[in-house]
């Protein structure tokens, strides 16, 4: 699978559950259908509640993707 | 030459603060000049009281001048521009503001225009005009769909819609209209509050005063003709009684001068609460982006820590000491039917709300009224 350019990333580190969230939340507000954000975040909560909202809202989720410390969320806007 | 120290915003941490550096430094050492918008100092938090006929809004507004130490120089008219490279303030009137140390203070603003249909179809209680509307609306209310929520996060006093629902559904109670009325409260997260063990207190409370919660929804549009409201994840509920807390925003002059992010919060160090990047500069209160409630309590808190850092730049061999901000706040939890939690905790601890009970609803009224005393001067 070929990874699709980043819009927006979000750099979300330090920052406690439901702030990652919330960040993605207004990434994906911020950019046009079809395009893609990243969001990062160290807080482990947001393994749970990150793909949780992506599936609700139906955005496409593109996975989540451990890094050294962090993790990297992406989604692409689908509507 | 005294050390020039410009104080912008007039609210509960820029009075504070002026008092507590006029109170720390003599004459001779500083001099203080703080710049406000409108001159009037507003105790915000009472505008929860409002709606429901238990405070006059008289009561919550007093000159800022009464409230300031002698020796501290008050500009009214707020200001158009911040240059930090030449250390200048461009005032309303048009007066350059010279200063050695800045501390922004300039709160937030309600920005409705950024949810289509905000003004025509909600209510609110954070100002004196939309509170005084949203009485009257509550006053002629015969039931039907309440719904009640945040359009956006942050947002100032994060507990006050959870103490408008649970005390709107008391009010609608006693008015004999409860039964005829269905609550729903809209999150935008997956629980019913931000820090998980407030939720965890207020979600069993919600449930057993028969309040809907609404996950995850975040407000894209209000449709004010249908009484529809959309949330960016694809829902649509109806309602007869709209309330909103309305979008917020850093305020014009920090967005205008390039100091704030895309939302115009000022990029802060939580710790010594300079601004990012420009020694000298402090943030507090609202205006800026530290992770912790956009409140009283916490521009409070800030305020001490920013004044004993500040008399220790002017004067070291005086006040030696040089204290970091730990996140602490301390705020009431108003649940209605006459009772009330407290919570409390900084950066390192969540809070753990006690159980609700008459003391701390008497204390939190006791303290609207006290804090005019108490408060700005330093006192508490």
């Amino acid at each position: 699978m070929i990874a699709p350019t980043v819009a927006k990333e979000i750099d979300a580190r330090g920052s406690f559950c439901p702030g990652p969230l919330l960040e993605l939340i207004r990434g994906v507000k911020s950019v046009a259908v079809g395009q893609t954000v990243a969001v990062l975040s160290s807080d482990p909560g947001s393994n749970k509640d990150i793909p949780v909202w992506i599936q609700k809202a139906r955005h496409e989720f593109i996975g989540s993707f451990p890094e050294q410390g962090y993790t990297r969320f992406m989604v692409t806007k689908t509507h | 030459m005294a050390h020039r120290i410009a104080i912008l915003g007039g609210g509960v941490g820029g009075t504070l603060l002026a008092n507590l550096l006029r109170k720390s430094l003599s004459r001779a050492d500083a001099q203080i000049t703080i710049i406000d918008t409108t001159g009037r100092h507003v105790y915000q938090p009472g505008w929860l009281y409002v709606p429901f006929g238990e405070e006059n809004p008289r009561h919550l507004i007093k000159p800022e001048r009464r409230l300031l130490r002698a020796g501290i120089s008050l500009r009214t008219g707020g200001a158009q521009s911040i240059d930090l490279a030449a250390r200048t303030i461009r005032l309303a009137g048009g007066d350059l503001l010279p200063f050695d140390t800045l501390v922004l203070a300039t709160g937030a603003v309600l920005a409705p225009e950024a949810v289509p249909g905000f003004a025509e179809g909600a209510h609110h209680f954070y100002s004196e005009e939309a509170a005084l509307r949203l009485k009257a609306a509550l006053e002629s209310f015969q039931g039907g769909k309440l719904v009640i929520g945040v359009a956006d996060i942050p947002y100032k006093c994060p507990p006050a819609v959870l103490e408008f629902v649970l005390k709107v559904e008391d009010f609608l109670t006693k008015r004999g209209v409860r039964d005829k009325t269905q609550i729903t409260y809209l999150s935008p997260i997956n629980r019913a509050f931000t820090i998980e063990s407030v939720s965890e207190f207020i979600a069993p409370i919600l449930e057993r005063r028969g309040i809907v919660l609404e996950l995850f929804f975040n407000t894209e549009s209000i449709d004010p003709e249908k009484k529809l409201i959309s949330s960016m994840e694809g829902e649509t509920i109806g309602y007869d009684l709209l309330v909103l807390v309305p979008p917020h925003r850093g305020a014009p002059v920090i967005r205008d001068s390039g100091l704030g992010d895309e939302l115009g919060w000022i990029p802060t160090d939580r710790h010594t609460l300079e601004v990012t990047g420009h020694e000298g500069i402090y943030a507090l209160g609202d205006a800026t982006d530290v992770p912790v409630s956009k409140s009283g309590s916490a521009a409070h808190f800030e305020a001490k820590v920013l004044a004993r850092r500040i008399a220790h730049h002017v004067n070291p061999a005086k006040h030696a000491a040089y204290p970091c901000y730990d996140g602490k706040v301390l705020c009431f939890l108003e649940t209605g039917h006459g009772e009330a939690s407290q919570i409390v905790f900084d950066f390192e601890h969540p809070p753990k709300p006690p159980a609700p009970n008459r003391f701390y609803h008497y204390e939190k009224l006791l303290f609207n009224k006290i804090y005019w005393y108490v408060v700005p001067r330093g006192i508490v």
